[in-house]
């Protein structure tokens, strides 16, 4: 069974995997304006006001599911016309204000913003209320209500504002790409651009290897994904599909590991570079702390890079969770390791555009990377390897992590560091909360993804980072 | 001279780690550093027959039981 956090996603699928069937048949351009009425047939709206826009809005998804506007170099765009324009009122008092005479939120606000009219109903004032949220946490009935748009309320660097028209508009000096606001706005209204179609061409162009070959980079954190088949049946697709070998990011982040902790012990204090959202972060919002960002590359560009020396002609693909890898891949110093990046979302209407059904395909093995590179998948797993790493390098330096999980953990530790009051050596930042598997190109995300992680972890053939290095 | 060993996964499971330490051993032994260069690949679309190892890209099929007699044969007495 085909599974999905929600409708939304089950959507976007629905228009990427139609993308990609006309893309390997070579029918995009003349079936490209009747895919909105392929999804939506009919004249009873299922989704909006009436099938007409319904058709308008997915239009403008199958245009970013074909790369999306090629003037904006963000990866995450505003469909406006999907947007609902979601009140954003801040705090204010519903109907379930009972007119008590406790009146604690009047008390508790220190600004003096909450007044009382002749039934003793609470008013707030909004050009006195400063959104600190105190009198909704004392009041007994629960009246007061916080509305902000969901899309605003995932986007903790705060890269969202509304535009005049009153749909949601990204800032994109400030935006990570991480990919948040996609996954929670409820009417889909914010997507990240799809570059399925140019995996179609490289994959084509590829013809089985007969020309170059095509591998597939996978993210650890596909542990966690496509749980209704066997993770060597995923392997068996892929190669069904065209890529010529998978291999482990994991392997990549093996040697990220080496390497980072010894510029740790080197320098003395470090922040991780594996995640992209992070390293974007730092940049946009603590440009003075940029110096400290490791100068390693992600475990995605070490292992393209290293691929790309083996095979001079490899086209790499890299499949993960991840939204921002879009852009990391567009980076100056990543752009000749990596040709294309798809999410799992992606790879699953990939599969569905070719009509495999992967739970009936016999099963591969994907063994390539140690357990440690394996957890960086999921937050402290960074820290884990970079400490196993120095141990296995006989190096005495004793590592103090600051694991942030989440982009405002990482906020919270940077700000301590451009004070100089962060007691840590190294902070390992991870924009999604959970790490890689709480990304935002994830088919699902839930409670079980950390422990799957683990368990694929301890099924590695290599236990220490050399053994798996070893080989190279 | 120049051996690549394939550390696909299928060649993998089939040890070709194994075959990678056993060839850096026997390099060393005798002293072949020189001459003879080592490095990994993946996949050399023969996964049925590994762990894939190539000697001057004529692929051989290479077990960490025979790769003794590999290394003798199309190593040692073609250095």
């Amino acid at each position: 069974m085909r599974k999905f956090d929600t409708k939304v996603q089950y959507l976007k699928y629905k228009v990427l995997r139609e993308v990609a069937r006309d893309a390997w048949n070579d029918t995009l351009l003349e079936n490209v304006l009747n895919i909105p009425k392929i999804i939506v047939p009919g004249k009873t709206p299922t989704m909006r006001c009436c099938v007409f826009k319904e058709r308008a809005i997915l239009a403008e998804r199958v245009k970013l599911a074909m790369g999306g506007d090629k003037h904006n170099g963000n990866v995450v765009e505003v469909i406006e016309i999907a947007c609902d324009e979601c009140p954003a009122a801040g705090y204010e008092v519903t109907d379930s204000c009972r007119g008590c005479l406790a009146h604690r939120c009047e008390d508790v606000c220190k600004r003096g913003a909450i007044t009382f009219d002749h039934n003793h109903v609470a008013h707030i004032d909004k050009s006195k209320c400063v959104e600190c949220g105190q009198c909704a946490k004392v009041c007994p009935y629960a009246a007061i209500a916080h509305r902000t748009r969901p899309c605003q309320n995932a986007c903790k660097v705060k890269a969202i504002s509304i535009n005049p028209d009153g749909a949601a508009a990204i800032d994109n000096e400030k935006c990570i790409s991480c990919g948040a606001c996609v996954y929670q706005c409820p009417f889909g209204a914010i997507m990240d651009k799809s570059f399925i179609v140019d995996v179609i061409d490289i994959l084509k162009g590829s013809d089985f290897g007969k020309n170059y070959k095509v591998y597939a980079v996978v993210a650890p954190s596909i542990a966690s994904q496509f749980t209704y088949a066997k993770l060597g049946q995923v392997i068996t697709g892929l190669k069904k599909i065209g890529f010529h070998a998978v291999v482990e990011a994991a392997l990549g982040a093996d040697m990220v590991a080496m390497w980072e902790s010894k510029e740790i012990a080197e320098k003395g204090f470090v922040t991780s570079s594996c995640c992209p959202g992070f390293v974007r972060y730092i940049q946009s919002a603590f440009p003075a702390l940029e110096k400290y960002i490791s100068h390693n590359p992600s475990p995605m560009a070490a292992i393209g890079q290293y691929i790309k020396r083996t095979d001079p002609t490899a086209k790499i693909v890299f499949i993960g969770p991840c939204t921002a890898k879009k852009m990391e891949m567009q980076r100056e110093e990543v752009r000749p390791y990596i040709d294309s990046v798809l999410t799992f979302e992606e790879l699953q209407a990939l599969f569905d555009s070719r009509e495999f059904d992967i739970k009936n395909l016999e099963e591969d093995v994907l063994d390539n990377a140690s357990y440690y590179g394996r957890l960086f998948a999921r937050s402290g797993g960074v820290t884990d390897a970079a400490v196993q790493a120095l141990k296995e390098q006989n190096i005495d330096f004793e590592i103090k992590p600051e694991v942030c999980d989440g982009i405002e953990a990482c906020k919270v530790a940077l700000l301590k560091k451009s004070k100089n009051v962060l007691a840590a050596n190294f902070i390992e930042g991870m924009a999604c909360e959970g790490g890689c598997i709480g990304g935002a190109g994830c088919l699902t995300h839930g409670p079980k993804d950390k422990t799957q992680v683990d368990k694929y972890g301890q099924e590695a053939f290599e236990k220490t980072i050399s053994d798996a290095l070893s080989v190279l | 001279m120049k051996i690549t060993v394939c550390i696909g996964s299928s060649c993998h499971v089939k040890g070709s780690h194994q075959v990678v330490r056993a060839l850096q051993q026997l390099i060393s032994q005798n002293g072949l550093e020189d001459k003879v260069q080592l490095a990994g690949t993946f996949c050399l679309s023969n996964c049925q027959k590994g762990v894939c190892v190539t000697v001057d890209d004529v692929l051989h099929s290479v077990s960490p039981d025979n790769v003794d007699a590999f290394f003798a044969e199309q190593v040692l007495a073609k250095v």
